[in-house]
């Protein structure tokens, strides 16, 4: 209700934001008549997406999944989170996609096609995790800029493309090259052509990863048109904004890219400690790399009731950016004593690891369950919110779940 | 044999003009029948068909307040709203304002950046009218360094 009431309110600026033109005359539509290009704009119909799945924003596009939403092992579309900075490109033709390879420090400028991409180079597919820099930001204070995600910004679905690497290699990059940036076809909220949504990029240590993946299928299909299809980056373990979609050039560069959202405060946390609400003069900014250790529990939903006697079956996930979840514990005491719990090991490097336990309660009352992760340099996640940052970046504050015996 | 053939063929003919004759006849009865009895019956009609297609336009419905809330945006109604809807959201969602909590130094601030790099236009005077709205309706939450568990639905959970 709440979610059809919201649609309804879609403003005329995030129509014409979809239908890609703006709409003459729109001060005299009639309340409640949708263009006919609209004529559904329900976001959950639009993007495939579970309808538990909660809307941030309309214009751009930010909708997250909550925790038992993201109980599959390998997330399924319907319940991956959407981070768009831009407008999602409109008549992609996929048969004439190219990626331009340019900038300071490439041996000669190259371009692809994507039909080249998928034929010249050999295919893996593995599962990455992808989490959003700003993933949790909801829960700062004082409260970060920003959308404000709570915990469910986060996905593991399996990704079929290319290593860039190979294609690096191909393309041949000189001996000072420190970074790659990628450019992508979103288009700028305020439709200037000349400014790009988004620009981010890796330094080369991690673009030529086997892992990094130039994709163009999520769960063994092409990649839904929200998600970045037809070409992508994914780069598992980093903040998701790495993972750039629609890309149709990376830029090798002599230095760090400088693109939009890498300068600035973007994607980026204090060099050193702050005080909450400290004010942190850009120089002092440094760029987010590997996102920290934490977990979800994904089952069951917070609120469940059970019966005294009755045993409780949990399960979850873990990741730690570019390193594994070693151990894994739980508290049923607010962190008063904790349980050791199996965690499996991932089924590769970057994608995040599943635990389970079985728990008994000692007597009838209100419970919660938090769940803490190891890394595997022996960080912790912690119970209380970790470094306050002036963009509500890396909160990997443990998860919990409410439980009543009864 | 012939000319049997041929009156026959004429006979058929005349029935099947008759037919059709009566025909109409009926029809046009019918029609005028339902007039007399119900004058309204055709224009009703038509404007049935016509409601499919057309909702009547009321051009004031476009800002409408609900409960307090302005429909479109979800803003809540008070003195600066409509300087908001129009500056504020253009290129994003009403929705990326209410979900931010900041006081006015970090507003301005915000303000500044959107100039500086989203293409944001001069506001003016209209800058603190945004400020003072923002302010006075989306206040800051104290959340301190960790909140208790809110709005838990209650479940039975089934095995």
């Amino acid at each position: 209700m709440k979610r059809r009431n919201f649609v309804k309110r879609a403003t005329l600026g995030s129509m014409a934001s979809v239908i890609g033109a703006d709409i003459v005359f729109g001060s005299v539509l009639p309340e409640g008549y949708k263009p006919l290009a609209l004529q559904d704009p329900d976001p959950f119909k639009m993007f495939n997406k579970d309808t538990g799945m909660e809307v941030l924003n309309d214009k751009p596009w930010n909708i997250e999944a909550k925790a038992h939403l993201l109980d599959d092992k390998i997330t399924p579309n319907k319940f991956m989170f959407i981070r768009n900075n831009g407008l999602i490109p409109e008549n992609i033709d996929a048969d004439k996609w190219t990626l331009e390879f340019d900038g300071e420090s490439v041996a000669q400028k190259k371009t692809y096609t994507l039909a080249e991409l998928k034929s010249k180079f050999p295919q893996y597919t593995y599962e990455l995790t992808l989490e959003c820099g700003g993933n949790g930001r909801s829960e700062f204070d004082p409260p970060a800029k920003g959308n404000q995600w709570t915990i469910g910004a986060v996905s593991c679905a399996s990704w079929t493309g290319i290593r860039l690497k190979d294609v690096l290699e191909d393309v041949g990059i000189k001996d000072d090259a420190v970074y790659i940036g990628y450019h992508a076809a979103d288009v700028h909220l305020s439709r200037d052509p000349g400014k790009e949504p988004i620009s981010r990029g890796a330094p080369m240590a991690k673009a030529l990863q086997e892992e990094t993946l130039l994709a163009f299928k999520m769960n063994n299909e092409d990649i839904p048109i929200a998600h970045g299809y037809p070409l992508r980056l994914v780069a598992g373990g980093w903040p998701a904004s790495v993972s750039g979609k629609w890309i149709n050039r990376i830029s090798i560069r002599n230095k760090v890219h400088d693109g939009t959202k890498m300068t600035g405060t973007a994607y980026r946390v204090p060099c050193n400690p702050v005080a909450p609400g400290e004010k942190v003069k850009d120089e002092d900014m440094c760029i987010i790399e590997s996102m920290p250790v934490k977990s979800l529990i994904t089952y069951p939903k917070s609120g469940a009731m059970i019966n005294e006697g009755e045993k409780l079956d949990i399960r979850g996930h873990a990741w730690a950016g570019e390193l594994e979840v070693e151990r894994m514990e739980y508290s049923i005491d607010f962190g008063s004593t904790w349980q050791s719990c199996p965690i499996e090991k991932p089924s590769n490097r970057l994608a995040w690891q599943h635990f389970s336990a079985s728990i008994d309660f000692p007597k009838k009352g209100y419970y919660e369950i938090w769940a803490r992760a190891t890394d595997s340099r022996g960080a912790s996640q912690p119970m209380l919110l970790p470094g306050w940052n002036p963009k509500g970046y890396l909160n990997n504050a443990c998860h919990r779940i409410a439980i009543k015996v009864t | 044999m012939q000319e049997h053939a041929k009156f026959k063929q004429q006979v058929k003919a005349i029935y099947r003009l008759m037919a059709g004759l009566f025909g109409l006849f009926i029809v046009a009865a019918i029609g005028i029948l339902l007039l007399v009895s119900n004058p309204d019956w055709t224009r009703k009609k038509a404007t049935e068909v016509e409601s499919e297609y057309v909702a009547i336009p009321e051009v004031d419905d476009f800002d409408k307040i609900e409960n307090g809330i302005h429909v479109r945006t979800g803003l809540i109604e008070a003195d600066g709203l409509m300087t908001v809807v129009n500056n504020c959201t253009n290129c994003h969602s009403a929705k990326l304002v209410t979900q931010n909590r900041m006081n006015a130094e970090r507003w301005i601030a915000t303000i500044k950046w959107m100039q500086e790099t989203q293409n944001l236009w001069d506001l003016g005077k209209n800058e603190e009218i945004i400020v003072n709205y923002l302010v006075t309706n989306y206040p800051a939450k104290k959340k301190g360094r960790r909140e208790v568990l809110s709005n838990i639905e209650w479940y039975d959970l089934e095995d």
